[in-house]
């Protein structure tokens, strides 16, 4: 079975979703769930263990050789992408069900389910498969099943923030087949590999920098670097709380590898950076997006649209390590994908720990809540403390990592502005901080903790940010190990 | 090749834009999914159109004709699937119009960013 592997980690949640939605019982659909997650988990760590030991694994589809068949492949970079979804996912199930419950009307709930697993199913897919048309295939399952996921959200906008998703996110998917179709029709093939060493023939030509650029835009816009990300704030306020701490957390991290993929493997990084000089575009845009979008954060007044904004700068991040297009920078950027899935799972679900006891995560309601809530809000404290950087936690691995990058290249300013990004994530933390902490509480609400399903979840996420803040060894060596795959290609 | 033997990108050029224009400067909702499908589209008949040899006939074995150009069917088939999707698309769209509707009493966007305030 273990040959398998590759596949069926997509296929066991694919066939999950529609049982989840058959059986149509809160509590069994949920159970489906959880088996769904706990098995891709399973799954991630066996395949990523594989590669770490034994190299890439090619899967073919059904025994159709490659490239005339689909072919699934894992590697160093997307068995981490894998783990990182599976992992967030496996933690976001047994959260779910009693979020769930407070925020969704029952009849809904096995529905939720249902999407839920299709949603990780297509991010899976994304992630193994080496079969350029195929990603768009396991795009579009995840992008709509996401599209319902946030509609399902308590607040009228969700339905809005929803729509607004559906229409940027299918430009962007279609700007991305556009992209497809004109590396097929210069090099006949779709596979990755293939393409990889048909496109410097025909690079020459003008339709594959046509193509280079339908898809820069196309995967921009899904992972929401500024200024495609206007469909971000909204999606991530309005969506349930479980739905917001998953979707954070992975969805456009599977996008920031897609770029790596299409630009690294595919194209190469020689095409990309030296001929098509993305990082000209790529750099300037991740440095406005760490500054104005931090900035924005600090003015907001509701704490999931300022951990939205927040995500956004974040972003700027990883898209700032990948744009040094060097080891080093590659390996901040892998590093932050996994380090931020931590962080804003941890936040987020700490979040939708206050709108459980709460029923709303505006400031103005969470006076004093650092009393109330200990180890909610002792969670977004380490979280909060994460995202700035500080010292033992995995958001100070991370910029250590990326100002090495930058002053590795003589970078100065853009190590100052890695800087001042932490600096703005301070001040938007400690607004949080300070009326949880230090403002009184109105005496005549009584609120009590979150229950353990909610906390413990949450809590291992943040023990997650402090154990790979401490012990960052494990991950800095795979981040790594992908970067000089990445770059690898080139030569 | 002639602008007039570019007749089928032409096309595809005009239909995205007419496509993508419609998506971004309709306020009403249903509108707004009408232009993606027509944004859509435009990327259907590219595909199609790629598919196309000339010369070239239907992609269905011909018995005995070795020398017979076929058309390439994998376009054809890729974006049968990029059909399917879309039509997901243009449903979950749809309905996303129709609770809209139901909870704002409106589908243009002006009006709906009035209420949401």
């Amino acid at each position: 079975m273990t040959d398998h592997l590759p596949v069926l980690l997509v296929v066991v949640p694919l066939v999950a979703a529609p049982i989840a939605a058959l059986l149509n019982h809160p509590r069994l659909s949920w159970a489906v769930a959880v088996a769904a997650t706990l098995w891709a988990l399973y799954a991630a760590l066996e395949l990523l263990s594989q590669t770490m030991a034994a190299g890439a694994i090619h899967y073919e589809l059904g025994g159709w050789a490659a490239p005339y068949g689909i072919e699934y492949v894992v590697d160093p970079l997307n068995a981490w992408v894998v783990v990182i979804v599976t992992l967030i996912g496996a933690l976001v199930a047994p959260y779910a069900r009693v979020s769930v419950e407070r925020e969704i009307t029952e009849d809904r709930i096995p529905l939720f389910y249902a999407a839920f697993i299709l949603c990780l199913t297509g991010l899976l897919g994304i992630a193994v498969t080496g079969d350029v048309f195929n990603v768009f295939v396991f795009l579009e399952i995840s992008s709509l099943s996401a599209y319902a996921l946030i509609a399902l959200g308590s607040d009228r906008r969700a339905l809005t923030a929803s729509f607004q998703y559906l229409i940027m996110g299918s430009v962007g998917a279609t700007f991305i087949v556009i992209g497809i179709g004109l590396m097929y029709v210069m090099t006949g093939t779709l596979n990755m590999a293939d393409l990889a060493d048909r496109l410097p023939e025909v690079s020459g030509t003008r339709t594959i920098p046509v193509a280079f650029t339908f898809l820069t835009v196309g995967i921009t816009l899904k992972l929401a670097l500024f200024p495609l990300h206007l469909w971000l704030p909204n999606a991530y306020t309005y969506a349930p709380s479980a739905v917001t701490a998953f979707i954070a957390s992975t969805a456009t991290k599977v996008a920031v590898y897609l770029l790596l993929r299409f630009f690294f493997t595919i194209f190469g990084a020689t095409f990309s950076f030296d001929v098509m000089q993305l990082d000209r575009i790529l750099m300037p845009l991740a440095l406005i997006a760490i500054v104005a979008m931090s900035l924005v954060a600090i003015y907001q007044e509701n704490v999931k649209r300022l951990l939205a904004y927040s995500s956004v700068a974040q972003i700027g991040y990883m898209v700032l390590g990948i744009s040094f297009a060097s080891v080093l920078g590659l390996t901040a950027g892998i590093l932050h994908l996994f380090n931020h899935a931590l962080i804003k799972g941890a936040l987020f679900m700490s979040m939708g720990c206050v709108m459980y006891r709460v029923g709303s995560v505006r400031l103005e309601r969470m006076h004093g809540l650092g009393r109330a809530m200990p180890w909610t809000m002792a969670a977004f404290v380490v979280g909060g403390l994460s995202l700035i950087g500080v010292p033992l936690t995995v958001g100070f691995i991370s910029k250590w990592y990326l100002v090495q990058a930058a002053l590795e290249q003589g970078m100065w300013p853009v190590a100052g502005v890695v800087l001042l990004g932490s600096l703005l994530a301070l001040m938007y933390v400690w607004k949080v901080v300070e009326v949880a902490y230090f403002r009184e509480a109105d005496p005549e609400l009584e609120i009590s903790e979150a229950p353990l399903s909610l906390l413990a979840p949450t809590w291992v996420l943040v023990l997650g940010n402090l154990y790979f803040g401490i012990n960052a060894s494990d991950s800095v060596d795979i981040a790594t190990r992908a970067a000089e795959m990445l770059l690898g290609a080139l030569s | 090749m002639t602008a007039l033997g570019l007749f089928n990108y032409w096309a595809v050029i005009f239909l995205m834009m007419v496509g993508f224009y419609t998506l971004i400067a309709r306020g009403n909702l249903v509108k707004k999914i009408i232009g993606l499908n027509i944004f859509q589209t435009s990327v259907f008949i590219l595909y199609i159109t790629m598919g196309k040899i000339t010369g070239g006939t239907a992609p269905i074995f011909v018995e005995g004709g070795e020398d017979v150009i076929y058309s390439n069917p994998i376009p054809h088939v890729l974006i049968l699937t990029a059909i399917v999707v879309g039509v997901a698309t243009s449903a979950v769209g749809l309905s996303l119009v129709i609770r809209i509707k139901e909870a704002f009493g409106t589908i243009e966007e002006d009006e709906i960013q009035d209420e949401s305030l």
